[in-house]
């Protein structure tokens, strides 16, 4: 493995600094470095450098609908955009319900070696919502699952829910919800809301996922576990989770770029590109999913990167599938939406997308401080390139980004995973 | 105008152009050679994902009366996981040379998302997409009620004034989403009336006001106009939605029947789209009764479509028809 020293980058709390990484660690941070023969020397002058990112919440699609992504392209994009670890959500075909599937998960991670896969278990059997899954396996696994998620579907059952809150303590696990109250939302395809009654699309409530948060916050309250809500979206979950974290109960939450940029009036278009679940909610929504990032009620932003195939996108509103790709793009949004408007400074965009998410899944090797002897799992971002996105250009091996054609503020230069470079020069290096 | 999708697209020009080529268009048709020569050479396709026998039947008029040849195809599989996609049913009309589609689809946007596509040139009809827009449907009931309630020349007239009240399933309605839309840019003042469930929430935003209540609201309003809207009667059981407890408890609270007729204003109209459930949302004596104009919104329907035809395949903006 070749040493890089790392010139004249900016540190998330403003300090710049020239980095020396080797054997995959951090060995030296200081003012001045001096490259010693056969260091590869990388002109870091304007970058900001950031723990490697970590995404709690990335749909691989692998196995069972390679058509759409495989562990291999998901992981390239996940470079692209500057994460050195992804969660590779469990509701692939076959389900990633036993050890033997999220092993499998895993070891395609350890063979693409673009990021640390770390695979998300499924609750229960199936993701059917009836019988937990073998938690305790899975943990034990090579892959050490820690996040228990049924993705794609509500753990609707209170009971169920709750025997997983419980479970999970003895693995000190986490149980990542995709609050989606199912009767509430039978056929749902948009928000419900003024757009949807003018466009005529079945609506989405946002108690339908509110009322999930309310029973699961206290759920995780009467057991005392952990809890992770997935992609809030609503004021309406700010304000439960804010009263529950005020309660000391233990709930963390994430929000996705698409969350927090985009509306529902994009449905106007009925380009199902603008199609996802949870729905893009009203500007009032979008407001509040913001505030609460900025003043930590949400702790990180996550992609829910769900990519699909042409055709699963190229027909009418109804018949396409819901969700958008997003790993490569999320570090441009946070920086343009919560850098550049003064919510949150780079100390912060560290912790929402590397240092938070690290602690929720318990990856102990990621999202650790720009020190001496920390593991060299860096991001090396320019916030002053602007790019144009092009479905056509990007890693994954899916399209349906909501930010086609969209100017991006900022670009990833270079990821070191484990010291090792799988970004430079802005292009994936392999 | 390249295509007409949705009602709101209209603006208050457009819309008596409309109006009024439709009434040219109904002046032929009294002529006994009812065939114009406009549309000759060019194709229409009907294309109609949904069954609609009487929608169908209109259009197919229409367009044979300007002599443009029609083609109805019916794609099979009536759910969006079966069958062809819409993407290549659409790419075979287009290699077929098709000048229009009209279109009519289960699922909204539908319309939308084949004009917008790029992949076909042809203008594209929306004839009722989903819970969306019929905004044909809006347009011959405008044109009927401009016919009974704007004086004896309604020629380059809206409806100014004219207090339309519209009862039923709103939520599932496309009818009443495209009869709010051209109404109130015509001038018109429009009541909804239904049981809460049966609004969208977001009704609210829209142009008219809204009412619980049928006899409160036929008592307040005086309507000139009063819609009967169609009430699938699944919608009460609980698979489907539970939107009501019981077919009595619904004509009790929002049918039409007879003593509701008789406090009707004297000049008051009653419009129903069809097809009618007769005695659920309407009683015979209402649907056949005097004030009845229900037989008359389908022959004007034909002279409705005739003139949109005209107008989105020649592309023109006004002129004889
Ligand atoms: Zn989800």
């Amino acid at each position: 493995m070749k040493n890089y020293l790392i010139k004249g980058a900016q540190l998330p709390g403003g300090q710049v600094r020239d980095l020396l990484l080797e054997g995959g660690a951090i060995v030296q941070v200081a003012a001045k470095l001096t490259p010693e023969a056969g260091v590869k020397v990388l002109d870091a002058g304007g970058l900001v450098v950031l723990p490697g990112l970590v995404d709690l919440h990335t749909h691989l699609r692998e196995p069972g609908r390679e058509d759409a992504e495989t562990v291999r392209t998901g992981s390239r994009a996940a470079a692209a955009g500057g994460f050195t670890a992804v969660h590779a959500m469990a509701n692939t075909f076959p389900v990633a319900d036993t050890a033997g599937v999220v092993e499998q998960v895993w070891r395609l991670g350890k063979d693409a070696g673009y990021v640390d896969v770390h695979p998300v278990g499924a609750v229960s059997v199936g993701l059917a919502g009836e019988k937990l899954a073998e938690l305790a396996a899975m943990a034990a696994s090579a892959a050490r699952v820690r996040v228990f998620s049924d993705d794609g579907k509500c753990v609707a059952d209170p009971v169920l829910m709750r025997r997983a809150l419980e479970y999970v303590k003895g693995i000190d696990g986490v149980v990542a919800q995709h609050a989606q109250e199912p009767r509430l939302t039978e056929n749902a395809q948009m928000h419900e809301g003024v757009v949807s009654a003018d466009v005529g699309l079945a609506g989405w409530p946002a108690v339908a996922e509110e009322s999930i948060v309310a029973r699961d916050v206290l759920l995780a309250e009467h057991v005392g576990s952990r809890l992770h809500v997935c992609h809030v979206s609503t004021a309406g979950s700010v304000e439960i989770i804010r009263w529950a974290k005020g309660r000391g109960i233990r709930v963390t939450a994430e929000v996705t770029p698409h969350h927090l940029l985009l509306t529902d009036e994009t449905a106007r278009t009925y380009n199902p590109v603008y199609k996802v679940n949870p729905p893009l909610r009203s500007a009032a929504d979008v407001a509040a999913v913001r505030a609460a990032l900025a003043d930590g009620t949400i702790d990180i932003v996550a992609t829910d990167h769900a990519p699909h195939p042409r055709e699963d996108k190229d027909c009418e509103w109804a018949a396409a599938a819901f969700g958008m790709t997003g790993l490569e793009t999320a570090l441009p949004i946070v920086h343009e939406l919560m850098v550049e408007t003064g919510l949150l400074g780079w100390e912060d965009v560290a912790r929402v997308l590397s240092v938070a998410p690290s602690a929720i899944g318990r990856v102990e090797d990621q999202g650790r401080p720009i020190e001496a002897g920390e593991p060299a799992n860096l991001t090396l971002f320019d916030p002053s390139a602007r790019w144009t996105v092009e479905p056509g250009d990007m890693e994954t091996a899916s399209g349906n980004t909501p930010v086609a054609g969209r100017e991006l503020h900022g670009r990833t230069v270079a990821t070191f995973l484990h010291g090792k470079p799988t970004v430079l020069d802005g292009k994936v290096v392999g | 105008m390249k295509h007409l999708l949705s009602a709101k697209d209209l603006s208050r020009e457009q819309a008596v152009l409309i109006l009024d080529m439709a009434e040219q268009m109904a002046a032929t048709q009294a002529r006994q050679v009812k065939k114009l020569p406009t549309l000759r050479g060019l194709i229409v396709v009907n294309l109609f994902f949904e069954d609609s026998t009487r929608t169908r039947i209109s259009f197919e008029t229409a367009a044979k009366r300007l002599s443009a040849d029609v083609i109805n195809f019916s794609p099979k599989g009536s759910s969006v996981s079966k069958g062809e996609s819409l993407k290549d049913t659409v790419l075979t009309l287009g290699a077929m040379h098709t000048d229009a589609i009209v279109v009519r689809h289960y699922a909204s946007g539908a319309p939308y998302t084949i004009a917008h596509s790029g992949w076909t040139d042809a203008s594209v009809i929306n004839a009722g997409d989903g819970t969306h827009q019929h905004p044909t449907q809006s347009l011959l009931d405008a044109m009927t009620m401009r016919r009974h309630l704007m004086g004896p020349n309604p020629l380059g007239q809206g409806l100014d004034g004219v207090n339309v009240v519209i009862v039923g399933d709103v939520l599932h309605s496309r009818v009443a989403r495209s009869g709010v839309d051209l109404f109130t840019t015509l001038g018109a003042k429009v009541t909804l009336v239904a049981p809460a469930t049966l609004l969208p929430v977001g009704v609210e935003t829209w142009n008219c006001d809204v009412s619980y209540n049928l006899d409160q609201a036929l008592a307040e309003v005086k309507p000139d106009a009063l819609m009967m809207l169609r009430v699938q009667k699944e919608r009460m059981s609980a698979g489907g939605g539970g939107f009501f407890p019981s077919p009595q408890e619904y004509t009790r609270e929002y049918g039409l029947d007879e003593p509701r007729l008789a406090a009707l204003p004297k000049r008051t109209i009653v419009m129903h789209p069809g097809p009618m459930n007769r005695g659920l949302e309407i009683t015979s004596g209402a649907a056949d009764g005097l004030r009845s104009v229900i037989v008359e919104q389908v022959a004007n329907g034909v002279a409705v479509r005739m003139a949109v035809l005209y107008l989105t395949m020649t592309g023109a903006e006004g002129g004889e028809a």
